[in-house]
C-alpha cells in the first residue's frame, strides 16, 4: 500500500497546475481516489472532517442497486424462457437468441439458463451505456477541466435497469447521451443538474421512439403467442382484465418478488426493500423521501378506491398493488432519492416525496395515456424541489429574524 | 357543475399549461425568472390580469361582437357580425387592464414595480394573456368558465414562472459552458420543464 501511494505521490506534481500533464489531471485524480481516499483538506474558515465523499457515496448507492441488477439478470431470463417453454412463444431473431441457442442451453426455465438469457439482454444494454455514457463524461471531463465523477457510475447503472430488455442498442446509446448531456453536462456535472439524467434520458427515448419503449410487446424478449399475454400488470390494470388478491396472494408476491413483465430491474420490490435498507442504514437515501412517496401513494389510491368510478377500472386497484407494481419501488428507492435533484431540506423532502406519491397514482389512474407514471411524477416534482427549497429555507430565515432580532 | 369547473381549472393550470404546454409568454418568462420574489410578482400580476380581462372579453365578445349579438339594441342587427373586432377590442381590454395594475402597484408596492421595470407594460403584449382571451372565444366559454379558465391559466403560468425562477437560483451554483450561460441554459431548462408537464398530457377531462 505504501509504495503505492509513494508511487502516486512521485507522479503527482506532472498533473498539478503548472505541470506538463496538467490536462489529463482528471484521469489522474479519478484513479487516484479510487485506490485512497483524498489527502485534501479544505481551505478557508468552514472545515468539513468526514469519511464520505462522493466516491464513497456512489459506491453505496451501486451496491444497493446489486440485489435489483441480480433480479434484473434472472427475471429478464425467466420471463424469456417461460414464455417459450410454457407458454408457446418463439424466440426472437436477434443476436442474442443466435448466442444463446450457439451455447447450446435449453428453454427450461432454470437458474442458469434463466441468468444467462437474462444477461444477454442485459448486460449489452450496460455495456452500451458505460461505452457511450462513459466517453461523454470523459470528454466533458477533459474539456470543461472538472473532475470524472463518479456520480455518471450511479446513471450508468440506473439506466439500464429502467428500459425494456428489447430495447435497440442504438436507442440506449442516444438517450444515455441525452440524459448525459443535456441532463446533466450543461449544468455543469455531477451535482449541479436539475432533473435526474436517468430519467432525462429514458423520458427522452419515451416520447422519442414510444414504439420501442412501451405498449405490450416489449417486455419479454420472446414472441407472444398473442399481444395481450407480453402486457405489464398496470396496463392489464388499465384494460380492466387484472384481478387484484389480498396480500401473500399467488398474484401479489409475483409482483413482489418481481416475476412479472416489465422493465429490466423494475419489477423487483423485495429487490428494491433490500436496496432501501442498505441506503437508509447507511443515510445515503432519504428516509424522508421514502416515506413521503410511500404515504403520498396510499392516501391517494385509498381515496381514489374510496370515491371509485363505473368505467376506469384504475380506480379500484388497491395501494398495496401500487406498491409493487411498475417502477413505483424502483423509482422511490434509487430515483426520488436521488441527492442532487431532489429536494435539499428535511421537511422538504417529506413534501417532495409526497408529491411524487399524489402524482405517480394520479398519472396511473386518471392520465389514460400512460399506465405507468412513476418516471413522470418524478420528473415533475425534480422541476418543483429546488422551489420547495426556497420556501423552507425562506421560513427558516425568517424564523431566526424573529428569534434573534437581526440577520 | 361544480366538477365542471374543477375540472376546466385543472385543465387550464396544468394539463393545458399556458408556458410549458402552449409556450405562450415566453418573452417574460425567459427575461423575470431570474429571482423567486419578482417571479411571483410577475406571476400574481399576470394572474390578476388574465382573471380580469378573460371575462370582461368575454362580456364584451357576447353582448357587442358575435353575430347577432347586438339584438338587444334592435332586431336590425340580427346579422350584424363585428367579430373582425375581436383581436382590436381584446387587446384594449389588455392593455387598459395592464395600466390599472402598473397603477395600483406603483402606488402599492414600489420595490415590485422597479424589479419588473419595463416587463409590467409588456404584459400588455404578453401572449398568454392574449391566448387567454383567443382561446375564451375559440371554445365558447360562457362568462364563468371564462372566469374559472382565466384564473387557472394565470396560475398555471405562475406556478411555472416561479419554479423556473428558483431553479434558476439554485442554478448559481452550477457550472454552466460559458457559451451557454444566461439565455441558452433557460431555454434548455423550459423543455426539460415541458417534459415534466408532459405527465398531464393526454388527461381527458
Amino acid at each position: 500500500m505504501k509504495a503505492l501511494r509513494d508511487f502516486l505521490d512521485k507522479w503527482a506534481p506532472k498533473f498539478e497546475k503548472g505541470g506538463p500533464w496538467h490536462k489529463y489531471h482528471a484521469f489522474f485524480e479519478a484513479n487516484d481516489t479510487i485506490l485512497f481516499s483524498p489527502g485534501e483538506v479544505t481551505k478557508g474558515p468552514t472545515h468539513v472532517r468526514d469519511a464520505m465523499n462522493l466516491k464513497r457515496m456512489m459506491i453505496v448507492v451501486v451496491a444497493a442497486l446489486m440485489p435489483c441488477v441480480l433480479m434484473a439478470l434472472y427475471n429478464t431470463g425467466y420471463q424469456a424462457n417461460h414464455a417459450v417453454h410454457d407458454l408457446g412463444a418463439l424466440p426472437l431473431d436477434t443476436w442474442q437468441e443466435s448466442l444463446y441457442q450457439a451455447m447450446r442451453l435449453s428453454y427450461a426455465p432454470t437458474l442458469l439458463n434463466n441468468v444467462a438469457h437474462g444477461a444477454l439482454y442485459f448486460l449489452p444494454v450496460w455495456i452500451v451505456t458505460f461505452v457511450v455514457g462513459g466517453h461523454i463524461e470523459v470528454a466533458f471531463a477533459l474539456v470543461r477541466r472538472h473532475e470524472i465523477n463518479e456520480g455518471f457510475l450511479v446513471t450508468g447503472f440506473l439506466f439500464p435497469c429502467i428500459l425494456p430488455p428489447t430495447i435497440p442498442l442504438w436507442q440506449v446509446a442516444i438517450g444515455i447521451a441525452f440524459g448525459v448531456i443535456i441532463g446533466k453536462e450543461v449544468f455543469g456535472g455531477t451535482g449541479m443538474n436539475v432533473l435526474n439524467p436517468a430519467l432525462t434520458g429514458r423520458a427522452f427515448l419515451f416520447f422519442a421512439y414510444p414504439a420501442q419503449i412501451s405498449g405490450n410487446s416489449v417486455w419479454i424478449s420472446a414472441h407472444m403467442p398473442d399481444a395481450a399475454s407480453g402486457a405489464t400488470w398496470l396496463s392489464r390494470a388499465a384494460e380492466g382484465t387484472a384481478t387484484f388478491g389480498p396480500i401473500g396472494s399467488p398474484d401479489w408476491m409475483d409482483a413482489f418478488v418481481g416475476l412479472v413483465p416489465g422493465s429490466m430491474a423494475e419489477t423487483s420490490a423485495l429487490a428494491c426493500l433490500l436496496g432501501a435498507a442498505l441506503l437508509i442504514f447507511t443515510r445515503v437515501g432519504s428516509w424522508r423521501t421514502m416515506a413521503g412517496v410511500l404515504v403520498g401513494t396510499t392516501l391517494t389510491s385509498v381515496a381514489l378506491s374510496t370515491i371509485g368510478s363505473d368505467t376506469n377500472p384504475m380506480f379500484a386497484m388497491p395501494f398495496y398493488w401500487h406498491l409493487v407494481l411498475g417502477g413505483w419501488a424502483f423509482g422511490a428507492v434509487f430515483m426520488a432519492t436521488d441527492p442532487v435533484s431532489s429536494a435539499f431540506t428535511d421537511k422538504g423532502k417529506l413534501i417532495y416525496g409526497f408529491g411524487i406519491g399524489v402524482l405517480v397514482v394520479l398519472v396511473r389512474v386518471v392520465n389514460p395515456a400512460y399506465p405507468e407514471g412513476m418516471m413522470l411524477a418524478i420528473l415533475f416534482m425534480n422541476m418543483f424541489a429546488p422551489l420547495i427549497d426556497h420556501v423552507f429555507v425562506q421560513a427558516n430565515i425568517k424564523r431566526r429574524v424573529a428569534r434573534y432580532g437581526a440577520r | 357543475m361544480l366538477e365542471h369547473y374543477l375540472s376546466l381549472a385543472t385543465k387550464a393550470i396544468f394539463v393545458e399549461n399556458m408556458a410549458l404546454a402552449f409556450f405562450l409568454g415566453m418573452c417574460s418568462f425567459l427575461a423575470v425568472s431570474k429571482k423567486v420574489e419578482t417571479a411571483i410578482g410577475l406571476g400574481a400580476a399576470v394572474t390578476f390580469v388574465q382573471a380580469v380581462t378573460v371575462p370582461l372579453n368575454n362580456v364584451l365578445y357576447n353582448v357587442l361582437l358575435r353575430e347577432g349579438a347586438l339584438t338587444w339594441i334592435s332586431d336590425d342587427f340580427a346579422t350584424l357580425d363585428l367579430s373582425f373586432l375581436t383581436f382590436l377590442t381584446l387587446i384594449g381590454t389588455i392593455a387598459a387592464s395592464v395600466q390599472v395594475v402598473e397603477m395600483v402597484l406603483d402606488k402599492y408596492a414600489p420595490a415590485l414595480y422597479s424589479a419588473l421595470g419595463v416587463f409590467l407594460p409588456l404584459i400588455a403584449v404578453n401572449c398568454a394573456i392574449l391566448g387567454g382571451s383567443l382561446f375564451m372565444v375559440e371554445r365558447d366559454y360562457n362568462l364563468a368558465e371564462s372566469t374559472v379558465f382565466g384564473v387557472g391559466s394565470g396560475v398555471g403560468w405562475a406556478m411555472a414562472v416561479v419554479a423556473l425562477a428558483a431553479i434558476r437560483e439554485k442554478m448559481r451554483y452550477s457550472n454552466v459552458p460559458p457559451q451557454l450561460r444566461g439565455l441558452g441554459i433557460t431555454f434548455i431548462v423550459t423543455g426539460l420543464m415541458a417534459l415534466g408537464f408532459m405527465a398531464f398530457a393526454g388527461i381527458q377531462l
